[in-house]
């Protein structure tokens, strides 16, 4: 370290002296890019390595991917993924403008009703949809003449389940897109007597174009990535993710699990691209001073939306409730009585009582240590000192989560950190590889809602408390951590709920030891074990309402007691 | 329904939270830990455990459990750095697939000699010892059959007949240790060109295929099909709840496997893991396996189980399980080849 | 802290910044920046936005740290150190009030980490709030006070480890202009009190020549000139000096024989700035020094016609044209006493005196 770098009148760069507080900046920075390499980067390479291996760890180039475009079956399950992604996208796309147009741009009653049964789908793993279908559409499924003959295993009801556990993600996308635009384009649109339908086309529509493509990509990806819903409801029509699963899991087939994984990788790393090249547009449109849009009552169209989100609603409360009564049934469909035994998780397949423990553990544990973690990344990211290449490169890595389905993560997982030379191995089969995989998988969302909340912070802050010779740590944690508490709240509890859900992330590297609630699921449905399955998919819900509700308690009683001095 | 042992639960977590989020509740270790992989159902481990502690009470048991092809995948993606001390309780096939790899231990137990020389791996001394046999069934709804007029099936052929067009559920191979058994015994029996002649017209008549082998014998009970190849072990169990169903076995023979116990290799506790296999061949946990599985290892103890088919030892085919290891890679390849890319099921 | 009489900077040079040079890739911001500011002296630096005035701060904060060039304070090398290594409080535009402490926490907020007794504390918060003029607001939260005593909170913060150096970047540039008037006078008034070197960065000239014992006009990451105030207005150094601060007139002309310039068909005598006989230069003098009555005939007194007036209140700003100007127009601001005496309107001819001593001539390229 060089004590003083002087520039006398020869035009000598500056090398600024780095400070103490440069260096626990910089030595923070380090560690939690060790982190990010360590629990997505390296992973990632593993597994990419693997894809160019045969068994026995010799480079053999593309042969492996060779073998995989030869196998029609494999091939098949792309165009398959495809297929239903693109459908998928339609209808979420489609039925999530109009709710969250109904709830944003319409006098509509019972909004707060529709708003909160939208997000009812977030408490659930993403099995349960494909459990209720089984109920309400399978050979035995209260209302299976509505399919017309038609079978609920495969694609019908990949795409009945995919769409109902992927609908809150993009609506809440859409809402924000909805809420941001001006309404002095319609004041002048009416001015102009520009007819409704008109109106609609020029003015509603381009303004949150943007949110609709960026919604667009995330139930894409969502869809295209995600392996609960086809796993369980998908019979024979396969798709890339279950692919990975049966290559792994029937087949001990790591290398061509790997190729999939790369497979799999290439559009969702695609569409994430897209979508971040059109959201950076959407911040433009933010930052513009908008008066926001207040809906005038207009019956028709009012009561039109009504019932629509009505129905809407419904479908969602059907789901759901189908897989609550199915979790009290005796013996579908030869005992209708009532019981609890199939919440006595320890006489089923898959995981007991032990395993919802422990994913309350891990999610507590994720919650925790995930938010400390991002949050004071994103922290030295967004108010950090100089040293930009390294502060961008972190920023970087932290996007790349978002692009890295769970499945692809989880196996790179195995091949990484099951390596006896690996000096993290000893964390494989416990505890803390689970809650590592589960903060990399949702770093993504929690960085950037950490960095927005510190971006709404002023940018001086930082420069007074180094005039008064304050180290950056205590005006942290006396200043910025008190001030973006509600958004370190939603954060900690946007990895709650996710770590209480998540199946792709795990799957592959949960050990006996550490069975979780959701893989439980995954695992009694496998067994066939439908009643116990969807007794503990509940059971999940019923842990994640209650944090969500918890969460609504200590963020109202913090806005409460900060009221003085939050000015929002 | 166990409430106290629930709330018990609830509130260890707390203390456990409170007490500064440690990562493992430890508990009150015994003297040695083994770490033993299975396939066994959840339901009877607890028994398991308790009936060899009886003998050996300073041996604790930690359970690694899961279905069979997710132990064995994950058995072979720990190979380099194996977590398991021993395996009870695995697909013999899945444990000679790790033999060839060279991750088991050659172990002689004591009473050994004892068992039926096909429950024994035949090198000397055996790298694996067998439990029970786990053997193919059909499982038929009878009230689902009845509505749709269809037949009661007498053997694998039958299954392939139109009326039952779209009725037929079995597990996949490629995930399930059941399905794989199946198809193997099928080629076993109908030779390579007849099996796969069979499983074309077998194809043509399923609905689905399963992930595991238990699915089709619980949606057979629960009516989601009237027929699901599977094993007698879950059919005896299904039908003891309840279900309307009828264990058929098929009368050309049926394809087995059996649950078998392996030491891995460079175990740090290879003392109590050897006591562990020695328990396993002996006669009391024979008699034990006995509560749920109709034919052991140990010859001349088995007791008929409820609701298990009677005639079920004589109908266990000839099964060559060298055959079924050896060429499980190509036998898989082709099953996929032939029947895996069928995109839309049948309704 | 005894505020003595004497509001005279020293003579010591207490900052002496040479050469400093700022690029943000291959945009050069500060270009071989060179500037002593004395101890004592209340510096302003004024610009358009973009001139590199806050640049120019921030590196004397270490907050941006220059290219190349260096930094002395108080005799000692601060070049490359750190924020935190250095000795200045400062202010800025946003006040920067941490909101979720009470003023009194903010104002302590760089004593506390000394380690002072409590005690302590509590009497230097109190003394400085006092000087403030905020006694009683301690225990309120920022969000609770006004804009200007949000601005005094910080100033209070700032000036609580009692700096050498107090840096103000545009501090009353959120304000309204009543507060702005007001808080203006106050801070010069405890700059004086304190004798606290300062630097504030500014684009208000007014904010400039009323608090500043010199200023630093830059423009395009160059100094344009320093001066005092007067100095600044008076002899404006370079076009863009004379065009920024105040209302100046600009005429095209040309050098001739004799310490004359030619404007249109006329010749005026003046310093014609070192410019030679025939250069192209810009003739410059602002609407005030434009004399309509207490002059001597013959030297540079012009006949001009009255082509425009406009009533301003206590004065009117008229143009003044006419064929001895080539036709060009002259603003010349004259009060309604002067008007009324003269009987002034449009079209009527008079002569009018452009003293010599108030005519800028710049050259022209």
């Amino acid at each position: 370290m060089s004590q003083t770098a002087v520039a006398i009148a020869a035009p000598a760069v500056v090398k600024p002296k780095v400070g103490r507080d440069d260096w626990i900046m910089r030595l923070c920075m380090a560690g939690i890019g060790v982190f990010l390499a360590v629990a997505v980067l390296l992973p990632l390479y593993t597994m990419l390595s693997k894809s160019l291996e045969n068994k026995d760890g010799d480079f053999i180039g593309l042969a492996n991917y060779a073998e995989y475009f030869n196998t029609p079956a494999l091939f098949l399950s792309g165009i398959n993924s495809l297929y239903i992604s693109v459908i998928c996208t339609v209808i979420v796309l489609g039925t999530a403008f109009v709710y969250g147009y109904a709830l944003t741009r319409t006098d509509m009653p019972f909004k707060w009703f529709f708003r909160l049964v939208a997000v009812v789908p977030l408490l659930t793993p993403s099995l349960l949809s494909g459990i209720s279908l089984v109920y309400w559409f399978g050979r035995q499924g209260v209302a299976r003449e509505l399919l017309l003959g038609e079978s609920i295993y495969g694609p019908i009801g990949i795409i009945i389940g995919s769409s109902y556990w992927v609908f809150p993600h993009a609506l809440m996308i859409v809402i924000t897109a909805l809420s941001i635009t001006d309404a002095r384009l319609y004041e002048a649109a009416t001015a102009l007597r520009t007819s409704a339908v008109k109106t609609f086309f020029t003015v509603t529509l381009p303004g949150c174009k943007y949110g609709l493509i960026s919604a667009g990509f995330v139930v894409f990806i969502l869809v295209f990535t995600d392996f609960g819903v086809p796993k369980v409801i998908g019979g024979n029509f396969n798709m890339l993710a279950t692919d990975i699963y049966k290559q792994v899991i029937g087949q001990q087939n790591f290398q061509m699990g790997a190729v999939v994984s790369v497979i799999l990788l290439v559009p969702a790393v695609i569409a994430f691209s897209v979508d971040r090249i059109v959201q950076r547009k959407q911040v433009a449109l933010l930052s513009a001073r908008a008066v926001p849009y207040q809906p005038k009552p207009n019956r028709k169209l009012d009561m039109a939306m009504l019932a629509f989100c009505s129905f809407v609603a419904l479908l969602i409360l059907l789901m759901i409730g189908m897989a609550q009564y199915a979790a009290l049934i005796t013996f579908w469909p030869y005992n209708l009585e009532l019981t609890l035994g199939n919440y006595d998780f320890d006489l089923a397949n898959g995981g007991g009582w032990d395993s919802f423990f422990n994913s309350v553990r891990m999610s507590l544990y994720t919650a925790l240590f995930g938010t400390i973690i991002i949050f004071f990344g994103a922290y030295l990211v967004e108010k950090g000192r100089g040293f930009v290449a390294g502060r961008s490169t972190f920023h970087a890595i932290a996007m790349l989560p978002l692009a890295v389905p769970g499945m692809v993560l989880g196996l790179s997982y195995i091949f990484f950190f099951n390596n006896p030379a690996n000096p993290f191995n000893f964390i494989y089969g416990t505890m803390v590889i689970l809650v590592v995989a589960t903060v990399a998988h949702f770093y993504t969302v929690s960085h950037l809602t950490a960095v927005t909340a510190l971006k709404q912070m002023d940018a001086e802050f930082e420069s007074v408390s180094a005039s008064l010779k304050t180290p950056f740590y205590r005006t942290f944690f006396v200043v910025t951590v008190p001030v973006c508490l509600p958004a370190i709240l939603d954060v900690s509890m946007y990895l709650f709920l996710n770590a209480m859900t998540t199946v792709s992330a795990v799957v592959f590297i949960y050990s006996t030891e550490t069975t979780l609630a959701s893989v439980a699921v995954l695992n009694m449905d496998d067994q066939g074990e439908l009643p116990f399955a969807a007794a503990m998919a509940m059971t999940i819900a019923y842990t994640c309402a209650a944090a969500r509700i918890l969460h609504m308690l200590l963020s109202r009683g913090i806005t409460r007691s900060t009221q003085a001095w939050r000015t929002r | 329904m166990k409430i106290p042992s629930v709330l018990g639960r609830i509130a260890k977590l707390v203390l456990a939270g409170t007490a500064g989020l440690a990562f493992s509740t430890s508990a009150l270790l015994a003297a040695t830990t083994l770490t033993v992989y299975t396939a066994i159902e959840a339901d009877d481990l607890k028994a398991y455990a308790a009936e060899f502690n009886k003998q050996y009470p300073d041996i604790e048991i930690k359970w690694v459990r899961d279905s069979t092809g997710i132990v064995t995948a994950k058995l072979l993606a720990e190979k380099e750095n194996p977590q398991a001390d021993i395996v009870w309780g695995l697909a013999a096939t899945s444990l000679m697939l790790l033999k060839a790899e060279g991750m088991t231990q050659a172990y002689m137990p004591k009473g050994g000699d004892k068992l039926d020389k096909k429950f024994i791996d035949s090198e000397n001394p055996p790298h694996w010892t067998g439990m029970d046999a786990w053997v193919a069934c059909i499982c038929v709804n009878t009230i689902e059959a009845e509505k749709l007029g269809l037949p009661m099936p007498t053997g694998w052929e039958d299954l392939t007949k139109p009326v039952y067009k779209g009725h037929v559920v079995m597990p996949n191979p490629n995930s399930s240790g059941t399905g794989f058994l199946d198809v193997s015994s099928w080629l076993q029996m109908f030779g390579e060109e007849g099996g796969w002649k069979f499983m074309d017209a077998l194809h043509e008549n399923i609905a689905w295929y399963t992930h595991s082998g238990s699915k089709p014998c619980r949606q057979a009970g629960a009516g989601e099909t009237p027929i699901g190849i599977s094993f007698a072990y879950r059919g005896a169990k299904v039908k003891s709840k309840g279900a309307p169903i009828e264990i058929v076995m098929p009368k050309e023979g049926a394809g087995w496997d059996m649950e078998a116990t392996a030491i891995i290799k460079g175990t740090k506790n290879l003392e109590a893991a050897q006591k562990l296999v020695d328990f396993s061949v002996s006669k009391e946990a024979n008699m034990m396996y006995n509560g749920v599985y109709a034919v052991v290892a140990y010859p001349g103890i088995a007791q008929p189980v409820e609701n298990y088919p009677e005639n079920i030892g004589e109908l266990m085919m000839d099964n060559d399980f060298q055959f079924a290891a050896d060429n499980r890679k190509r036998i898989l390849k082709e099953w996929q080849r032939r029947y895996d890319s069928k995109s839309l099921p049948k309704s | 802290m005894a505020a003595e009489a004497t509001t005279e900077a020293g003579s010591t040079p207490y900052l002496v910044i040479q050469n400093l040079t700022k690029k943000f890739g291959a945009f050069t911001a500060l270009a071989d920046i060179s500037l002593d500011v004395f101890e004592r002296e209340f510096v302003c630096f004024l610009g358009p936005s973009g001139c590199g005035k806050t640049t120019l701060l921030r590196a004397i904060a270490g907050l941006d740290i220059q290219t190349t060039g260096s930094i002395n304070q108080a005799g000692r090398d601060i070049s490359a150190l750190p924020p935190a290594e250095r000795d200045f409080g400062i202010v800025f535009q946003s006040y920067a009030l941490f909101p979720n402490l009470t003023v009194n926490k903010n104002v302590a907020y760089g004593l506390e980490n000394r380690k002072l007794p409590a005690a302590q504390i509590k009497s230097r918060v109190e003394e400085l709030l006092a000087l403030v003029g905020l006694t009683d607001q301690g225990i309120k939260y920022p969000a609770q006070l006004s804009g200007g005593q949000q601005q005094r909170v910080a100033l209070a913060r700032a000036l609580a480890i009692s700096p050498g150096l107090l840096l103000l970047d545009e501090p009353l540039s959120a304000l309204d202009a009543k507060v702005r008037g007001h808080l203006r006078r106050e801070i010069k008034d405890l700059q004086e009190r304190l004798r606290v070197t300062t630097i504030m960065v500014t684009h208000d000239q007014e904010e400039a020549l009323t608090m500043a014992d010199r200023i630093v006009v830059m423009d395009q990451g160059v100094i344009e000139q320093i001066g005092t105030p007067k100095e600044i207005y008076g002899a404006p150094a370079t076009a863009f000096v004379a065009d920024f601060i105040g209302t100046m007139n600009f005429v095209p002309g040309t050098v001739e024989e004799g310490g004359t310039v030619k404007v249109g068909n006329v010749k005026l005598k003046c310093n014609t700035g070192g410019n030679a006989a025939g250069a192209d230069i810009t003739f410059a003098i602002r609407p005030e020094d434009i004399n309509a009555i207490d002059f001597e005939t013959g030297e540079n007194v012009v006949d001009v016609e009255v082509t425009f007036m406009e009533f301003l209140g206590s004065f009117c700003r008229v143009n003044l044209g006419g064929d001895a100007l080539g036709g060009q127009d002259l603003r010349a601001d004259f009060s309604i006493n002067l008007m009324r005496r003269k009987s002034m309107e449009v079209g009527s001819v008079l002569p009018v005196y452009f003293p010599p001593e108030f005519i800028r001539v710049y050259a022209r390229s």
